[in-house]
């Protein structure tokens, strides 16, 4: 077996690659909808119908979108650096906490000035966190991988902690949930009647930020530069460790709004469950989207499908939601195939 | 000499639309040294590698002792006894030498591993072939010519009849080079038929009975080596009389770099660079020769900036510079030809506009507060491929699906267009065919010719002589005095090299 | 507090040794894909699939020890895929790794559900009793920490020392180091680069999913979602600790142990003073510190995470 490189891969074979990738991704998964003992069709027509059949399902997919475009980007500009950064679900909790450390107090704040307020300050906790693994990762040769990774685990600790004894909030009737944040602090509903806030907006115009700062900025440049040749970047000037402290700021940033958003904008309180793995989720949002950051706003909308399907399908059949996951982690695999597939092509020999 | 052991029959091989052999046939004798001649790129390693197992051909056939070889098996190529020295060394730096030459010839179900039989046998080997070698030092820790006495035990060790070389001699001395072609022939008296890659037609001369010449995937001459001359070889190789370098000697200028005294010392307190000392003039090519793995790398990425600490001083127009780093070398006006074109030359997974910037992209017109404007980018990107002729579908392919010669022109494009004072390059044909050389060859006289003081490191002495002005040796981290390339002896070259030689005028050597 | 208490009681020595237990397997089976260059982040997904895998298989009615090899086939299936993506194709083994991963998690909770879709409260098994050993158990202290352990301690135990034998004593050891130094090395010397990673990363995935059991069938007797709780990725912090040596593992997996009992115990005796998450954050704590402290010297293999692609050179 040998493989072969293929010339240029452009975009809309690339895009076509993917979605046969999730097709096939959805056929090995019916294989599990058939073990629960429904029909795939009549499965996934539910998945659909969960997902995208009412204003109000739509709107649910939507608000479940939110945190995983920024997920997503986090991890995207991250990647792109090959700063492997895997801590998103951590930094997502770290913006959270910061939003109801401030956003609990200054009720004579306008929302106009709490809400950027918050969204700042989120992004600065969140990235000033990511620094520290970047950091050691930079000076001290310390794998960036598994430093993120278990920084995730002190962090729930750490927020299990605040709202079990210091945040518990003693109206909660014993729940372990921080106090609200005040009513400015809230993210306005989008549409009417639904839960869709605007930090599906601003998930949006990160995305549309994001495209254009990787693409039309030297930052940008060096970001791409130093992830694609480490040595040839070094070698051309490039300033590499402001470079990766810049990525570290960024990508921490955009998961700690996540956080913010999806604080703000569902609970408006801190909860250990705020997230179910939103940071792990925006992994294999921002590889479906091959890193690209405006096909992570799609891909965050498809995986989103498949979590709100999932829930409406597990309701109506007897099958577990947890097909979501086996969902998502199948297309991940496969969309990985997908895109080696239009780079190389394999031959005998 | 008659009885054929091994017999290759129309043998072809294409690469996508790349043909790189095209119905090769040759048959080696028993106790017979062939030469296989060609220039970069004319499809050797890959007649060899498809011998060895490591590709297998489209059509042809090959027999070894009567009986035809499994293709594509490595494994299958050991067996019959066919073994390969590679160009780079397939050694695991950080393992012993008897494990790097056990492996693989133990069962991998057997279920205890017997150093000390596999000892006896090395020591056998070496006491035979007069090579030695410490069975237990680390590899890494070996020069590169014990490594490939290492190469050709593990061959050896193997039982094997008939050896290939490829480009066994790129990286010796030329002593080193003598004594591989005295154990060479040592090895055929033993009845081992040896078949060794090159492209330099004075080995074939010296060292061969037979020789083959390949041009673009074909055999284009062959003969018994006795009843040929390098005349006739060079064309059968080139296809054309070899294309004279003009070289007009210049009147060096002032000196624009100088190092002084300069020690480095890696973090694990070896000396890479010990009291080097180095100067460069205006309209000057300094050639610096030696066998890789002297320090060569050191120099080279302490000139490109790579180099954060060092003790000594280095002067750019003779000013001191305090630090050094690559941004600071690119605006002193230091262009920089690296060694590794695909890994620190260019980013390889990039497009070739945005190679053409990366160095500059952060400056006015190529960026406005912070932005990059495509424009300028492009129309330099544009301008630069033309002149240079790098052959391109566009400026947005990326620099991955170009050829080496491409890659090559790019950098060239890249670090002249700023008509920079000071050039380095670092093995700047390596792995090119022909034309590409001859190319980066005039590029670098042009720019001498302009008044840049250009610098370049080569392990090829035939590359320096055709272009440089003066040439110097550098061993163990040290640079000789160097020498006007018109006056200087080939063989007193080569004694510096090795370390046999005094370094500098009057001086006894100290090693 | 009374710490130097803890260290003359039996108690804390055998807990110490019984949790080090899932680790040994774990860092081990890490260590041999790593070995062979290839880095395997589905680790903690393959402990999952092996943790329900191995439970479930003895809660409908399998043998604890065919239990035991179900989970290391489960887990050596995992290895095949990673291998699949990794060494065959050459595809980024951090990427796949942790789609590996998020496979395994899932996959194991989603078979646990749909097998026991009314589960309320988590069943049980009877998981591996304690095993005396004769005559070595009644030595007293050493004895009874060491030879009254569970069947499949020993067998970690045991493990460590098969691996370093055949690591560094065999001819197959000897291949699989070398590929993960250099892997054209091995391929000069007509071994197949492929076969050979692709059994290190399979059989050290066998191994993570017994570490994974170990979780249901031994130390406890019921599966329940999320059980395995980072300890992947201590796993994986450990194999740069011990520098890639089974012993070091050993001493590395003991150490970390040693101190995540020390927490629980003094979390005990503390009471409320300092809250319990403080304490339970400590062992990921420690493994940051260990990586930390011994990264700048770390000699990783050469070949790790580069793929070997047949005729790039």
């Amino acid at each position: 077996m040998r493989l072969e490189l293929r010339e240029n891969t452009s975009i809309p074979r690339l895009t076509a690659a993917i979605l046969i990738a999730v097709g096939v991704a959805m056929a090995v998964c019916s294989v599990l909808i058939i073990w629960a003992g429904a029909s795939p069709i009549e499965g996934w027509h539910l998945m659909i119908k969960g997902a995208l059949g009412s204003r109000f399902a739509l709107s649910e997919t939507l608000t479940r979108a939110t945190p995983l475009i920024f997920t997503g980007l986090a991890a995207a500009v991250a990647f792109r650096a090959k700063l492997w950064n895997i801590g998103g679900e951590g930094q997502f909790y770290i913006g959270a906490c910061v939003a109801v450390l401030l956003g609990t107090r200054g009720a004579n704040l306008s929302p106009l000035v709490m809400i950027p307020y918050l969204f700042a300050a989120g992004a600065i906790a969140g990235g000033l966190f990511l620094l520290v693994p970047t950091l050691l990762k930079t000076y001290l040769n310390v794998d960036e991988v598994v430093t993120t990774l278990l920084l995730n685990f002190v962090v729930l600790l750490f927020v299990n902690w605040l709202v079990f004894g210091p945040w518990k909030d003693p109206m909660s009737m014993g729940w372990p949930q921080s106090a609200p944040v005040v009513d400015a602090a809230m993210l306005p509903i989008l549409l009417a009647k639904t839960r869709l806030h605007l930090g599906f907006a601003v998930a949006v115009l990160s995305a549309v930020f994001v495209w254009w700062f990787m693409a039309y900025t030297t930052w940008g440049f060096e970001m791409r530069a130093v992830g694609a040749g480490l040595k040839a970047s070094t070698f051309a000037g490039m300033p590499i460790t402001r470079t990766i402290v810049r990525t570290a700021l960024l990508s921490g940033g955009l998961a700690a709004m996540a956080g913010v958003s999806e604080l703000c904008g569902v609970k408006g309180y801190l909860t250990t469950d705020l997230s179910p793995g939103f940071g792990y989720t925006g992994i294999v949002v921002a590889m479906l989207a091959a890193l690209n950051p405006l096909g992570i706003v799609a891909s965050a909308i498809f995986v989103a499908i498949i979590y709100i399907g999932a829930d409406f399908m597990s309701r109506a059949i007897n099958i577990s939601n947890y097909i979501a996951d086996v969902t998502t982690a199948v297309s991940l695999l496969s969309v990985l195939m997908a895109v080696f597939l239009t780079k190389y092509r394999i031959k005998r020999g | 000499m008659n009885d054929a052991i091994l017999t290759v029959s129309h043998i072809t091989k294409r690469f996508g639309t790349i043909v790189a052999n095209e119905d090769i046939s040759f048959s080696l004798g028993k106790g017979e040294i062939v030469a296989l001649l060609g220039e970069n790129g004319a499809g050797k390693t890959t007649l060899m590698s498809i011998l060895f197992g490591h590709y297998v051909a489209d059509s042809g056939t090959i027999e070894v002792f009567g009986k035809k070889l499994v293709e594509g098996s490595p494994r299958a190529s050991l067996k019959a006894g066919v073994g390969m020295v590679h160009q780079h060394f397939t050694l695991a730096g950080n393992m012993g030498v008897l494990e790097n030459i056990m492996l693989g010839t133990e069962s991998l179900t057997c279920l205890k591993s017997n150093p000390g039989k596999a000892k006896k046998k090395l020591n056998a080997l070496m006491e035979r072939f007069g090579l030695t070698v410490n069975p237990k030092a680390l590899v890494k820790d070996l020069s590169v010519g014990e490594q490939q006495r290492v190469e050709i035990l593990k061959v050896l060790y193997r039982d094997a009849r008939i050896l290939i070389l490829d480009e066994p001699t790129a990286v010796l001395t030329p002593q080193e080079s003598d004594s591989l072609f005295e154990t060479l022939s040592h090895l055929v008296k033993e009845g081992l038929s040896v078949i060794f890659i090159t492209h330099k037609m004075r080995e074939v001369l010296a060292a061969s009975h037979r020789c083959i010449v390949l041009r673009r995937g074909r055999v284009v001459f062959a003969s018994e080596t006795c009843k040929t001359n390098a005349k006739t070889l060079a064309r059968a190789m080139v296809g054309s009389d070899l294309p004279k370098i003009f070289r007009q000697r210049q009147i060096p200028g002032k000196e624009v770099l100088s190092l002084r005294d300069i020690t480095l010392v890696d973090k694990n307190g070896k000396k890479s660079l010990t009291g080097l000392n180095l100067s460069l003039k205006s309209n000057q090519i300094l050639g610096i020769a030696g066998v890789s793995g002297n320090g060569q790398s050191q120099l080279a990425d302490m000139i490109s900036g790579l180099v954060p600490t060092y003790e000594g001083q280095i002067l750019l127009d003779s000013k001191v510079v305090s630090h050094i780093s690559p941004r600071r070398m690119i605006t002193e006006g230091v262009g920089r030809i690296p060694d590794d074109r695909t890994g620190t030359g260019l980013i390889s997974d990039m497009s070739v506009m945005e190679n053409v910037a990366s160095k500059d992209y952060g400056q006015f017109p190529f960026s406005k507060r912070g932005l990059l404007q495509f424009k300028a980018i492009a129309a330099r990107a544009n301008r630069l491929v033309k002149k240079f002729d790098v052959r391109c579908p566009g400026i947005d392919t990326q620099v991955r699906q170009l050829s080496g010669g491409n890659m090559q022109k790019l950098i060239l494009a890249r670090e002249l267009s700023g008509s920079p004072r000071i050039i380095l390059a670092n093995q700047p044909t390596w792995g090119l065919d022909v034309g590409a050389a001859s190319h980066v060859h005039r590029q670098l006289l042009k720019a001498a010719e302009d008044g840049a003081g250009v610098l370049i490191i080569s392990e090829d002495l035939d590359e320096l002589f055709q272009v440089a002005d003066k040439i110097c040796v550098m061993y163990h981290g040290r640079l000789s005095d160097s020498q006007d390339a018109d006056s200087v002896d080939r063989a007193h070259l080569g004694l510096i090299m090795s370390g046999q030689a005094a370094f500098h005028d009057g001086e006894k050597n100290e090693t | 507090m009374d710490l130097m208490g803890f260290f003359m009681e039996t108690g804390f020595w055998m807990a110490c040794i019984r949790m080090a237990t899932p680790l040994i397997f774990g860092t081990l089976g890490e260590l041999i894909c790593e070995r062979a260059g290839v880095l395997n982040l589905g680790i903690e997904g393959i402990m999952a699939a092996g943790c329900m895998g191995g439970w479930m298989w003895v809660y409908l009615g399998g043998s604890l020890w065919t239990g035991i090899v179900f989970a290391a086939f489960i887990g050596a299936v995992f290895g095949l895929l990673h291998a699949g993506f990794t060494v065959f194709l050459g595809l980024s083994q951090h990427v796949t790794g942790l789609g590996i991963t998020l496979l395994g998690s899932s996959l194991s909770a989603y078979v646990f559900r749909m097998l026991l879709p009314k589960a309320t409260t988590p069943p049980k098994i009877v998981p591996f009793q304690a095993l005396e050993i004769p005559f070595l158990g009644d030595i007293p202290f050493l004895g009874e920490i060491f030879f009254s352990q569970t069947a499949l301690t020993y067998l970690a135990l045991a493990a460590i020392i098969f691996v370093a034998f055949v690591l560094f004593k065999t001819p197959l050891g000897l291949a699989l180091r070398m590929v993960g130094e250099n892997p054209m090395a091995v391929e000069a010397q007509g071994l197949n680069v492929f076969y050979l990673r692709t059994l290190a990363v399979c059989a050290g995935s066998a191994m993570m999913a017994v570490g994974g059991a170990f979780l249901t069938m031994s130390a406890f007797d019921a599966y329940y979602i999320g059980m395995v709780n980072g300890r992947g990725w201590i796993c994986i912090a450990l194999v740069v600790f011990s520098s890639w040596k089974p012993f070091k593992a050993l001493a590395g997996c003991l150490l970390f142990a040693a101190f995540d009992a020390i927490q629980m115990r003094v979390q005990q005796q503390a009471g409320m003073a300092i809250p319990y998450q403080f304490y339970l954050m400590l062992p990921y704590v420690f493994s940051i510190v260990a990586l930390v402290i011994m990264s700048r010297k770390a000699a990783y293999p050469n070949a790790l995470l580069i793929p070997f692609r047949k005729g790039e050179r």
